[in-house]
């Protein structure tokens, strides 16, 4: 389901260096032709290699206009059927389009905190040099989570 | 003004590289910090990721579950039995022991960062991960689909990691879109790690880095085999395709010891879209059939039999399951079926309306979160899975060591397990470690040369979480190693104009020979890192147990192999690079071309087929238990670029029996 982007909503992330697709795609595919001498549309992006997309929607998630949709793999799939979904903070919206007109919505969280608010040290204590040798993280079990084992199932030992 | 063609080289010294932005690397830069803090020496640490961290690596487009949560319940040695047997017993207990016994550490974090867990209530019903109950660390109980599996809301797992390790490490540290493709050793040792070097995929600039060591976590590998998908589907690979065994690749030219090398991954998904499976087995409770809706698991269990003891455990090895299958679909018994209609039957006899309602949302979240593509094969194909079943296809092969397969590098281990510290068996070479733990956790053979993820060899089961832990304890071990060499100044065994000549080789090729011909992609100088990938994907496929051959293959097809690969090699110093884009290409599968040569050398010295229904060495079709409960392990040498294998013992250090009571 290669990535392919509308002509008449992409903007080109306004003229900025590098659009948001670009920015986010894993492979590298998605591109912006700067003078339209690759789409023949100037200032818009293109997914220059469709045929490497992996389809992880990291670009059509990210695009600020939604300009961003993907066609089912035309070597694969029977044509009219689209998936497209609709990011936001906390959750997201996917609909679903079958080539018979079947629609299906659905809603999932994504997240359960404020985006950027991650405090990654806050209320950790400090790594223990002593303890560098040791098994164990630098905020060893604080998560409660390091699972020590029972000791007689080490047989060598 | 930099030019392409004429990059500007910028060098630059750290204490400490990261190579790769994934779920491994995100757990180092996260643990990194109170360390060196800890240590209160002036410590350099810095990330490059070819891509951006947000949606990078394995996890980048999401999961829908952590299948690596052992949970207050369960001991590590009871996980450290389960990976020994799903790769056919020959794993190293120590480090999926020391795995287990770290990994919920970081779940539990993950769960503080934001991401949604879903939790069990004292009824036993579902309820994602949004409605704020009792979160894991204090007693919340996780909705299992598998002993060892919790179910989330993933879509945003990797973006909610990568925050927290880019604001641990500091964007200052951290540079993405740099691809790094080569490592350099030490001009004073060369069993030392001394640097990196690569480019940046978005400017004209290469990079050399200095460094007393290096975490490479790059992830395993995709597309070396020929995909069933050979059209505009060819990117839907099951692993994600940006996964070029750079880390295998680089590894192996800096002559780290790689381990397992043979061991393939051959899952079987949902035909076409990949979608995971996982929740249907296990969660949904459905079976799988061939045509005339028999369970092949049933019809053929008699053939679990042949592989004692690894068919015989409460869960059979999973290339054991796919031996029961292709028997199925050889025989002309297929498609092979996934029986969603009756799975959710059964489930709605005993749910309420709302509880049906929010299983098909279930069922459909499973594939949003992580395999989207299955989804638009299923609306395009008008296939709802209450109403019409999916036909299941092993795909074509993958190498990793974070899933369910275990080639990778030799990783030294933890010391207060019981690990050997000699080795009993002949033929290692001398100048490499003894035992299993010698020195530095997660460092390899290269003094200085750390990994993580799917770097780690001989111990899958990782998964996501398991490679964040481990990033976490190769990173802690890494400033222990800074601390004790800080006399050490690495120096590069090559200069820096050699090094500059061969990352550009490329683009040389390219502009030198252009207008040779009016075609731009059809020039007797120069191949087309395309074209070269093709040629891979075609050896690999057809003599070294691809998909056009069932996966089976024997000493006389590996040897036409070996020939094949020999000329591909060569002719790997002919690829062309138009522009940057095409440059990260021509790497990309330099390294697919060594990682495959490894597979192929690995599996042509064991003389067995130690993974039946990933592959098949169809003259040696047996496990041999006597001679070949061992680890297979090699070498590569620069200098001949060739790979040598030998044998490591394999000691048992949890109790296997306790499986098979």
């Amino acid at each position: 389901m290669p990535t392919f982007v509308r002509t008449e909503k992409c903007d080109g992330c306004k003229g900025q260096d590098r659009t948001a697709c670009m920015y986010i795609c894993p492979h590298d595919l998605m591109k912006l032709d700067k003078d339209g001498s690759e789409t023949g549309h100037a200032m818009k992006s293109f997914n220059q290699e469709p045929e490497q997309c992996w389809e992880c929607y990291s670009c059509i998630k990210i695009c600020p206009q939604q300009a961003i949709e993907a066609r089912p793999y035309a070597d694969i799939v029977p044509l009219g059927a689209s998936v497209q979904p609709l990011r936001g903070t906390d959750s997201i919206m996917w609909t679903i389009k079958f080539r018979n007109g079947t629609m299906k919505r659905f809603k999932f969280p994504i997240r359960t905190t404020p985006e950027g608010s991650i405090d990654p040290y806050g209320g950790k204590p400090a790594a223990d040099m002593a303890k560098i040798g040791e098994p164990g993280f630098f905020n060893h079990n604080e998560q409660n989570g390091y699972r020590a084992g029972d000791a007689s199932e080490l047989i060598r030992k | 003004m930099a030019e392409f063609g004429n990059p500007e080289v910028v060098q630059e010294e750290v204490d400490i590289l990261l190579i790769g932005g994934g779920m491994a690397c995100s757990g180092a830069a996260y643990e990194i910090g109170p360390w060196v803090q800890a240590a209160g020496a002036d410590i350099k640490v810095k990330l490059v990721d070819k891509a951006a961290m947000d949606r990078s690596g394995a996890v980048a487009q999401g999961l829908s579950a952590i299948n690596t949560y052992i949970g207050s319940e369960q001991d590590p040695a009871d996980y450290a039995r389960m990976v020994s047997n799903d790769l056919m017993g020959i794993t190293r207990d120590d480090l999926a022991y020391d795995l287990g016994r770290h990994v919920d550490e970081s779940v539990h974090l993950f769960e503080e960062w934001g991401l949604p867990i879903w939790k069990t209530d004292e009824n036993g019903e579902r309820h994602d991960g949004s409605k704020g109950m009792t979160p894991l660390k204090d007693g919340g109980k996780p909705v299992r689909s598998g002993k060892w599996q919790i179910m989330i809301n993933g879509e945003s797992y990797k973006w909610i990691v990568a925050e927290a390790a880019k604001k641990a490490l500091g964007m200052d540290n951290i540079q993405e879109r740099i691809f790094i493709v080569k490592l350099v050793n030490d001009k004073n040792d060369p069993n030392r790690i001394a640097g990196a070097v690569g480019f940046s995929v978005r400017e004209h600039k290469l990079f050399i880095f200095k460094a007393k060591a290096i975490l490479l976590a790059a992830g395993g590998c995709v597309n070396i085999f020929r995909p069933r998908s050979v059209g505009e589907g060819q990117g839907r690979a099951w692993y994600p395709v940006w996964n070029a065994g750079s880390t295998y690749a680089m590894a192996a030219e800096a002559g780290a010891e790689l381990t397992m090398m043979e061991n393939r991954f051959v899952p079987t998904r949902f035909k076409d879209g990949y979608g995971p499976v996982g929740a249907w087995f296990l969660l949904f409770k459905s079976k799988a059939t061939n045509a005339f809706g028999e369970v092949y698991m049933d019809r053929n269990k008699e053939m679990l039999d042949d592989y004692p003891p690894y068919g015989q455990a409460a869960v059979p090895a999973s290339c054991l399951r796919n031996h029961l299958m292709l028997k199925e679909m050889r025989e002309g018994r297929g498609p092979i079926w996934m029986d969603t209609v009756t799975a959710l039957a059964n489930l709605r006899e005993t749910l309420s309306p709302r509880e049906v309602k929010h299983l098909e949302a279930e069922a459909w979240e499973d594939f949003l979160d992580m395999c989207i593509g299955q989804c638009g094969i299923w609306a395009g194909e008008n296939i709802e899975p209450e109403k019409k079943n999916s036909e299941l296809m092993p795909t074509e092969p993958y190498l990793l060591g974070s899933h369910s397969g275990c080639c990778g590098i030799w990783t030294s281990g933890p010391d207060d397990v019981g690990a050997p510290t000699e080795e009993t068996e002949a033929g290692v070479p001398e100048h490499l470690p003894k035992g299993w733990n010698w020195g530095y956790r997660g460092m390899t053979t290269i003094s200085g040369l750390f990994t993580a993820g799917d770097g780690v060899g001989a111990s899958g089961h990782k998964f996501s979480s398991g490679s964040h832990a481990e990033g976490r304890m190769a990173a802690k071990a890494m400033v222990k190693y800074v601390m004790d060499n800080k006399d050490f100044t690495p120096e590069l065994d090559t200069d820096v104009d050699t090094l500059i000549e061969e990352i550009y080789r490329p683009v040389r090729n390219y502009l030198e020979h252009k207008d040779y011909t009016t075609a731009i992609d059809v020039n007797p100088n120069y191949i087309t890192p395309r074209m070269l990938q093709f040629r891979l994907q075609k050896v690999m496929d057809e003599y070294v147990a691809g998909v056009a051959t069932y996966y089976t293959t024997n000493e006389h097809m590996l040897d036409l192999a070996e020939q094949k690969l020999e000329m591909l090699k060569e002719d790997a110093l002919k690829m062309r690079a138009k522009d940057l884009h095409e440059l990260l290409r021509a790497w990309e599968n330099y390294h697919r071309i060594l990682t495959a040569e490894a597979h192929m050398k690995h599996i042509q010295f064991r003389q067995e087929s130690r993974y039946p229904g990933f592959y098949y060495r169809m003259d040696k079709n047996f496990v041999d238990e006597e001679n070949w409960k061992c680890f297979v392990n090699s070498v590569y040498d620069k200098e001949t670029k060739t790979y040598k294998c030998f044998k490591r013992a394999h000691v048992d250090i949890v109790d296997k029996a306790k499986l098979f009571k």
